[in-house]
Formats: C-alpha cells, structure tokens, sequence
C-alpha cells in the first residue's frame, strides 16, 4: 500500500490561444476517497477533466498517479486512450455517451475490450474458438451480469442503451466506467439531470463503489445534496484558479466559494451570510 | 383500446387529403417549371440554318398530369406502408409472416443456392449471373465490414478488388503459381494496401474520408494503367491460368478431372466448379465477419461506429480498431479479386472504375448496413434485377433508377434496417435502426 494520494495535480495550466481555461492548478485525491470539483459555470472544471483523461494535453504542469502498488505514472505523458488502458483512469461525459444501438449489456462487454481483446489472442484465437477464450468471455459477461444488477438494470440488459430512461443511462454509463476495473473513476456531472430520487439512488451507488470496491472517485458536481453528502474533499475552482478546498463543512462556510457562486465579491457575500445566520 | 388506434389512423389519413393535394400541386408546378422549356419548347436548327422552334404543350401536359398523379400515388403508398404507419397499418397475421419468412429466409436461400448449378444445369447464362451475383455479394460482405460495422464510408473499395485480381494474375503468369497459393497472397496483398490506405485518412471523417478512400481508387486504377512493364497498362494481363480442382486441371485433357473420373468432359463442368468456389468464399467471409461480430475485435468497430470519443475512454487504441477494419474488408476484396481473375482469364483497368465501388457501396446501403442477409439480398436484387431488366432495353435505368427510390422511401435504413445484437442474457431483440448510428467515417 501506498500513502500517496491517488492522484496529485502539480501547477496545471491550460492555455488555449490566448485564454487560460486553468492556471497553475494543485491539487490532490486522496485514495479510496471521493473528491469532488466543484465551481461555478466556465471555472476550468471539464477542461481539468479533459487533462487528466488525456482528451488534453496540458500546456504545463504535472498530472501524477500512484497506483496501490507504488507504481507511479505521469498523466501529461500519456495520451488519449492508454490513459484508460494502462494507467486505469476511467470516465464518464457530462452529455451521456453510450453506444445507444448496443444493448447494455454491449456495452458492458465493450468496455472490456483490453482484457477480452488479451484473452482472444488478439482475435486470432477467438476466431478459432479456443476454450480459455470462451471462459474469458464467460467471466466478462459475469462482471457486466453483477454490474447489471447494482445499477438495477439486470432485466433491461438486452434492450438497446438508447432506449432506457436518461437516469438508468447516467447509471449505464458509470457502470461501463467500472467494468473497465479502474483505479480512478473521474465523472463529470453525473446528477445532471436527474430527480431528489434519481439522485439519492446516484450517491447510493458512489457510496458502495468506494467502501466495497474501494476504487477512488473524482467528481465534478453541480448537485450540492449530491456533492455535500457523498465527497469527503471538495476542490472549489473559480476562473481557472482553486479558490478554497477542505471537508464539505469547510468549503460550505467559506466567504470565498459564496462570493464565487454568488457571483459578487468577498465582502458583500459575509454580509450576505451575516445577515442571513 | 383496440379501436384507438385505428381512430388516429383513419384520422391522420383524412387529415392527409389536403396535405396530398398540396405536395401533389407542389411537385407538378416544379415538373411544369422544368419541362416547359425541356419538353414544352423544341428548337432545332432549321434548313439554313435559322433557329426554328415549335411547342409541344400536349406532352408538357401529359408530363405534369403524371407527375401530379405519381406523387398522389407514392404518397399514398408512403402513408400506408411506409416506416410512419408501419405498426399500425399491418395485420398482425401479416406481420408474424414477415417475422416467419424472415427466420428461414436465409438457410431457404443458403439451400437453394447450393441447388442452383443442379436446377440450371443446362443454362450457363444463369449460372454466369449466379457466380456474378455470389461475386457482389462477397464485395458487398467485405464492404459491410468497413462501411456496416466499422462505420468508415470507403468509396474505393474497388482498389482491393484490383490488387487482389492483379496479384493473381501477374503471379500466376509469371511464375505460374497455382491458384490455391496465389489466392491467400493476394488476400494478404489486399489487408496490406488496406493498412497502407488506412493510416492517413485515420483523423479524417465523413465527407472527407469518402474523398479520399475514392481518390485512393482512382490511384489504384491509374497506377495499373501507366504502369506498363509491370501490369500491361490498359491492355491488361490476359492468359492468367484457370482454377484447378486442387491440382487437376478441369479440360478435355487426358488428365483432366472428367478423364480421372470416367466421365464426359462438359465445359460446364469449369462453370460449376467456379460457382461453388466463389459460394465457399463468400460463405467463409460470411462466417469470419459474423465471427468477428461476437469478438471483442467486432464489438470495438461496432463501437467506434456508434461514439469514438466513448471508444477512447474507455482504452480502446481506435487507429487499430480501424486499421484492422480497413485490412479485413480489404482482404476480402482481394480474394474476390483473384476469383475475378482466374474466371475471366482476362483482367484490364476497365474492370476496376469508380463505377463498381459505387456498386458495392449501394449494395451495402441498400441492404442495410451492418447486416448480412440484407446485403445477399440487396446483390441479388442490384445485379439479378438489373439482369431481369434488360428485355426493356433503354428503360432498364428508369425502371432501375424508380425501385431504388421507392426502396430508399419505404426503407430509409436498407432492406434490413435493424441491429442483432452480438451477445444477450435472455432473449436477443433486434435493436430499430433509429437507435442504430451510421457512423462519422
């Protein structure tokens, strides 16, 4: 086991042209935990996102992993898909993309690719119809059966994704997010969208993933009930730039994230919050 | 409850009438715009050479009456069995026939094409028809990986079927390889151009694929011509061996295989041979794509059809998932391009035009993409009917030209629109097309 967090963000800047989307941006995940990003509209939050899954290349800074190993990987380096291959970082999209005309249980079986893809000799095998292929793919199915079943969709598993209801989707697409075994599941607003119900079943589920399966969450969240009662660290961003951080009691108290989502300045907001408490 | 929704039906079906008329006089004011001066008005240079002109207004009539007429026609086929009323319009004894022909349909034409040489022995033009449609209908196999599956638009898809027909031929004449070796080389010959073809139109999308997948037609094509020394330029490769039953010639010699056997030699015997080739290597195509349907190989290009970005995320290397989908398709142009060979014995450029992508390409589209059956029957309704249409001389292409648009109105997806999907915990349900993505290239 490894004491250092999950993942630690050093001085991020992304610049695009002449705007700076984020700047100079430090920050930690701690393992086993749930971090959530939060800020208003346009703060930087998806681009840092972006960052850290490889769909940018940041223009400066050090975006480091430590697996449960100790092995240590550098995030900047790698690019698009062997972020999820080989360091094990998974995520979902703040507009859901599911395959909508696999079912879901495809699409379970699709973000098994790497290790089926391993198990069928590179296709080879598989085409031929070797056993250890077959058990392979045995096992997968299992997983998506038991992922099927957490996010309550095990009789939905052969209906295309594209026609369940836009919650069972967001709840679809965390699954697939999962049943790539992740170390890291970052999501980008996965209570967009959804009702008080939707959303306690949501926290529910990113509950269980992290005290059952203890894979580390990193969460960009509007959803305050969301974000208040399932992170146990909060990242405030305002303008590309972190602005407060601590327990979800600290940030909430905080003038700084107050004034940021009120959009006014620091002063007015204490008075805000002094008149009224 | 019943009765609802034949009410709203019925309802919309009334409410349609004015609708009819206005699309009705919408469609024969444009013919009346086009035709009055094509049809209404006929110049011609008179004896010294003057402009003369006379009108021909009854034509011009005739004309916009049947277009106002054809379109009431088309429709009010649209509303009764088109994909809008479909649901509600059909009979359900009718519809459980649909699903009941469509559950044998394929093992009913798989026997009755093994049949085909034993029916029509006696007729070799039906026999060169079949072995030309089995021919389509391998393209359009090989196609349907690239295009159906893989979602990347290629209109040079001929280029393959080139490279595999001129391996053949230049190996077997100049060195006299014999088929059974020349037809995996020229497979291999094939994926490698289709890697080669692949890696710089791998950021490019759409429209812009297509461009280039059909300039890399054109490439093909022109190489083969200017290419003297080595492919004969336009006077192509001729002499190229015919196939040999596993060694045994299939002529009148003395050790020809009707010899061997103690029978008499019929040339048909070539033609049947031939025809059960080209079966077993459209099967084999069949059976590998619809393999790799069910490996996690297949299951990615589906994927990276219906969301790329999604296809990243979750670790999938997509420039390989593509890559092998532009070399398996590529390979199976290749070998049909060495069966092409070794059955016309004769192989030139002209054989290899844009002309016969863009065929292969609207077998795919018509069959419906991504679909197997659907591409078998879409070849056999493109080159069968086209065939079929030739006592009509010069309306074959109107006649032609009219089933494709009304199959395009009443089928917008292909003769088999929806989706089977490649692996299920109860029951496997079609997927509708809607939901189904056609791809991005």
């Amino acid at each position: 086991m490894s004491g250092e967090p999950i993942l630690s963000v050093e001085q991020l800047t992304m610049r695009f042209g002449g705007i700076v989307a984020v700047q100079e941006l430090s920050f930690a995940a701690e393992r086993k935990k749930i971090t959530a990003l939060i800020g208003p509209n346009g703060a930087g939050k998806t681009t840092v996102f972006n960052c850290i899954t490889g769909f940018y290349k940041p223009s400066g800074g050090a975006i480091r992993l430590t697996h449960d190993d100790g092995r240590q990987i550098a995030l900047e380096r790698l690019n698009d898909f062997r972020i999820a291959k080989q360091a094990k970082v998974a995520r979902t999209f703040q507009n859901i993309r599911l395959f909508p005309g696999m079912t879901a249980l495809e699409n379970l079986m699709v973000a098994q690719h790497n290790a089926l893809m391993l198990a069928s000799g590179f296709t080879f095998l598989g085409l031929i119809g070797v056993p250890t292929y077959r058990d392979a793919e045995k096992r997968a199915i299992a997983l998506a059966t038991d992922w099927l079943k957490r996010i309550n969709l095990l009789d939905r598993a052969d209906d295309a994704a594209g026609n369940l209801a836009y919650g069972d989707q967001r709840r679809l697409e965390i699954a697939r997010a999962m049943c790539t075994e992740p170390a890291l599941l970052c999501l980008d607003e996965p209570a967009a969208g959804l009702n008080a119900r939707e959303s306690a079943a949501l926290s529910e589920l990113l509950l269980s993933i992290r005290n059952e399966l203890g894979t580390s969450i990193l969460l960009i969240e509007h959803d305050m009930s969301v974000v208040m009662e399932i992170s146990d660290h909060i990242v405030v961003m305002d303008h590309g730039v972190k602005i407060a951080q601590g327990t979800p009691r600290e940030v909430r108290d905080d003038p700084k994230v107050i004034a940021a989502y009120l959009g006014t300045d620091e002063d007015e907001a204490v008075a805000v919050m002094e008149s009224g408490s | 409850m019943t009765a609802t929704p034949h009410k709203t039906s019925n309802a919309s079906r009334t409410a349609g009438i004015p609708f009819l008329l206005k699309t009705a006089f919408i469609n024969a004011a444009i013919a009346l715009v086009l035709f009055s001066l094509m049809v209404g008005i006929r110049t011609e240079a008179g004896s010294d050479g003057q402009l003369t002109y006379w009108t021909r207004f009854g034509d011009l009539a005739a004309l916009v009456g049947a277009v106002f007429g054809g379109s009431i026609v088309i429709e009010l086929l649209r509303q009764w069995i088109g994909p809008t009323g479909a649901e509600k319009l059909v009979p359900p004894a009718v519809q459980s026939g649909i699903s009941f022909i469509g559950r044998y349909l394929a093992p009913a034409l798989l026997i009755f094409t093994l049949l085909v040489p034993v029916i029509f022995y006696n007729q070799r033009y039906i026999l060169d028809l079949a072995i030309l449609v089995l021919t389509y209908v391998m393209l359009g196999w090989g196609l349907n990986v690239v295009v159906g599956l893989a979602g990347l638009l290629d209109l040079g898809y001929v280029a393959f079927y080139a490279v595999g027909a001129y391996s053949y031929g230049l190996l077997a004449t100049s060195f006299g390889w014999s088929f059974w070796v020349c037809l995996p080389l020229a497979g291999i010959l094939a994926a490698f151009w289709g890697v080669l073809l692949g890696f710089p139109v791998l950021r490019l999308r759409g429209d812009y694929l297509a461009i280039v997948t059909l300039a890399f037609g054109e490439i093909i094509r022109l190489v083969i011509i200017n290419w003297q020394e080595l492919t004969g330029g336009p006077n192509g490769v001729s002499g190229i061996p015919r196939p040999s039953f596993f060694g045994i010639p299939l002529d009148n010699s003395d050790d020809g295989l009707a010899a061997k056997l103690g029978i008499e030699y019929s040339p048909t015997h070539r033609i049947v041979f031939l025809f059960y080739l080209i079966l077993a290597l459209a099967l084999l195509t069949n059976w590998v794509t619809i393999r790799l349907r069910r490996l996690p190989i297949g299951r990615a290009w589906e994927a990276l059809r219906e969301d790329e970005v999604a296809c990243r995320a979750l670790g999938i290397n997509t420039t390989t998932t593509k890559l092998t989908a532009f070399a398996t398709g590529a390979m199976f142009g290749g070998f049909a391009g060495a069966f092409f060979a070794t059955r016309q014995g004769f192989i030139s450029p002209e054989s290899f035009t844009f002309q016969e992508s863009a065929l292969v390409l609207a077998i795919v589209v018509l069959g419906g993409m991504g679909s197997q059956l659907g591409v078998a029957l879409a070849a056999l309704t493109m080159i069968g009917g086209f065939e079929l249409f030739r006592s009509l001389e010069n309306y074959r292409m109107l006649v032609f030209g009219m089933a494709m648009v009304l199959i395009m109105i009443w089928r917008p997806r292909g003769i088999i629109g929806h989706r089977a999907p490649t692996v299920y915990l109860t029951k496997a349900q079609a997927i509708s097309s809607d939901l189904v993505k056609e791809g991005h290239g």
